[in-house]
């Protein structure tokens, strides 16, 4: 390191070099773009119709769980850099004879717990996304159904009717 | 280790080109999809043969291929500049201002630790592997800001997905490095640092076998993995044109939203660079040991290298494309099953696999 950088103030250097080139751009954008706002301009985007409340709202607690799940797993796959560095260490195959069967076994043993964890978390079916159940609307409607069903089957036309009969909807 | 001045050529030179390249890869975009569903695609700015020309051509080949608006990019980089910047009202504007920013500058970090050729590269960080992993992990942020501050239903539904889907597939990905990692280790058999990127390319070129022949699994993981962490199609559900209108960047505008569109294609190329690093030789060329590629000289063996790597990624950004215009989009309970149920289990099992297989072949010497 003869010059007083890191590798990472290289990383740095060039990180700095993007951000600049997008601040330029921005202030640019900011110099050439035309700015008119007006309230109708400004209201959030909702398929053109005025939005309905705050948009805080709230979400699926599924997305919770899947978060508090992958961090138990990336914290334990963690464990796993440092063993793959030295699972063929030369210096220490040549200490240690048994090395390769050592390495394995202890490797294998946690990832067997961490396979039974997510066998565990699958079997408790967090890992099951709920499917959403399609609302029926509630009808209020004092004529019973029976009797559309009388007024169907009396002014459709026979081929339809052995349609409907099969399944099909008219 | 390179000198300052040097990295301050290969930093700026790469800044360059990675931007110039996300530009026309938006070109490469249209022109393959326009091909893949029988469409002309853009042949209008920067294509000098009118429509005359090209009837009394014929249509010659030749006339295509010149005209395929090579300065489309140009156009659209100007149109978004001069397009009026709307903030919506009840933004956190400063937040709102700084996720395309963080989109932007963390798609670009990913690529300051891949070597481009022999000796090329930004810096040779002795963890570039657990680098890029931690860049891609950051990469969410931006999205999932931009989805939290616009005050939008529609942005933070897409937001939320977006982060739900990174981390799940994340764990994978993990898992697949780690593999990636001990294959190198096992083949430098020296005990020197596998966790830098340089190694692992080395560790390939130098023996010929490219890693995607030893772990054929690891690398379709690791290459879905690396489509879903870019949020492009099948697993764009972040920004599912259908439900949610435009997802996490419905309410940007202008520069803005230019910054989302160029994160997601420079997604595109790292994502390409990386399955190219990690599991196709980066630089190396088929049969360099025959030909002699290292008695070369510098600026042939540079030459040669860039020329396979910017070969290799090309593909690679087209399979991209490829996969985008045949796949149609998962559902989200799919998309969660496929990373938790299919490709967790699948990858610890073929980390075990090779770790046995390794330890195997230890037992035999």
């Amino acid at each position: 390191m003869n010059h007083g950088i890191s590798e990472f103030g290289h990383v740095l250097l060039y990180l700095a070099g993007g951000a600049i080139f997008i601040g330029l751009i921005a202030l640019l954008n900011k110099l050439l773009a035309p700015n008119h706002p007006n309230p109708e301009k400004l209201t959030t985007y909702e398929c053109g119709e005025d939005p309905v409340g705050n948009a805080n709202v709230q979400f699926n607690i599924r997305f919770y769980v899947v978060g508090l799940i992958f961090l138990i797993f990336d914290v334990e796959i963690l464990f796993l850099f440092p063993w793959a560095t030295i699972f063929a260490d030369v210096k220490i195959i040549q200490n240690v004879p048994l090395w390769g069967v050592f390495a394995l076994a202890e490797m294998s043993i946690f990832v067997v717990i961490l396979l039974l964890g997510l066998l565990y978390v699958w079997v408790k079916g967090d890992l099951e996304w709920i499917k959403p159940e399609a609302l029926e609307p509630e009808r209020i409607n004092p004529v019973p159904d029976s009797l559309y069903e009388e007024i169907n089957r009396k002014y459709t036309y026979q081929s339809t009717v052995k349609k409907t009969q099969a399944g099909v909807t008219p | 280790m390179n000198s300052i001045g040097i990295t301050s050529i290969i930093a700026g030179l790469a800044l360059f080109i990675i931007l110039t390249l996300a530009a026309y890869t938006v070109v490469l975009e249209r022109i393959l999809s326009a091909w893949i569903q029988q469409r002309t695609g853009p042949n209008r700015v920067g294509s000098p043969a009118s429509g005359k020309m090209m009837i009394a051509a014929k249509n010659s080949i030749f006339l295509r291929i010149i005209n395929i608006g090579w300065l489309q990019p140009l156009a659209d980089v100007i149109k978004l500049l001069l397009k009026e910047d709307i903030i919506p009202a009840g933004a956190n504007r400063k937040v709102h201002f700084l996720a395309p920013v963080i989109a932007v500058t963390i798609a670009l970090i990913t690529m300051s630790v891949i070597p481009f050729a022999r000796g090329v590269y930004i810096a040779d960080v002795n963890i570039g592997v657990l680098f890029t992993l931690a860049a891609t992990s950051i990469g969410v942020y931006g999205i999932t800001l931009a989805g939290w501050s616009s005050n939008s239903k529609y942005s933070l539904l897409g937001g939320i997905r977006s982060s739900a889907q990174m981390i799940s597939y994340e764990l994978a990905m993990g898992i697949v490095v780690v593999s990636v990692i001990l294959l190198t280790n096992f083949r430098m058999a020296d005990g020197s640092n596998c966790l830098s990127l340089v190694n692992i390319v080395e560790t390939q070129v130098q023996s010929g076998v490219w890693n995607v022949f030893i772990n054929p699994i690891g690398f379709l993981i690791f290459m879905t993995c690396a489509l879903a962490e870019a949020n492009r199609s099948p697993f764009d559900l972040v920004e599912a044109e259908q439900e949610l209108v435009g997802g996490f960047h419905t309410e940007y505008s202008s520069m803005k939203f230019a910054n989302f569109f160029v994160a997601e294609y420079l997604h595109v190329i790292m994502g390409s660079m990386m399955v190219v690093t990690l599991f196709f030789g980066g630089y190396g060329g088929p049969a360099e040991n025959i030909l002699g590629v290292a008695s070369w000289g510098s600026v042939g063996q540079i030459a040669w290298g860039l020329g396979w790597f910017a070969f290799k990624t090309f593909f690679f950004m087209c399979v991209y494309v490829w996969i985008r215009w045949t796949i149609p989009r998962f559902k989200y309970n799919q998309l969660m099953n496929i990373g938790w149920k299919s490709f967790l289990p699948l990858s610890l099992v073929n980390l075990v696999v090779i770790a046995f297989v390794l330890a195997l072949i230890y037992a035999g010497k």
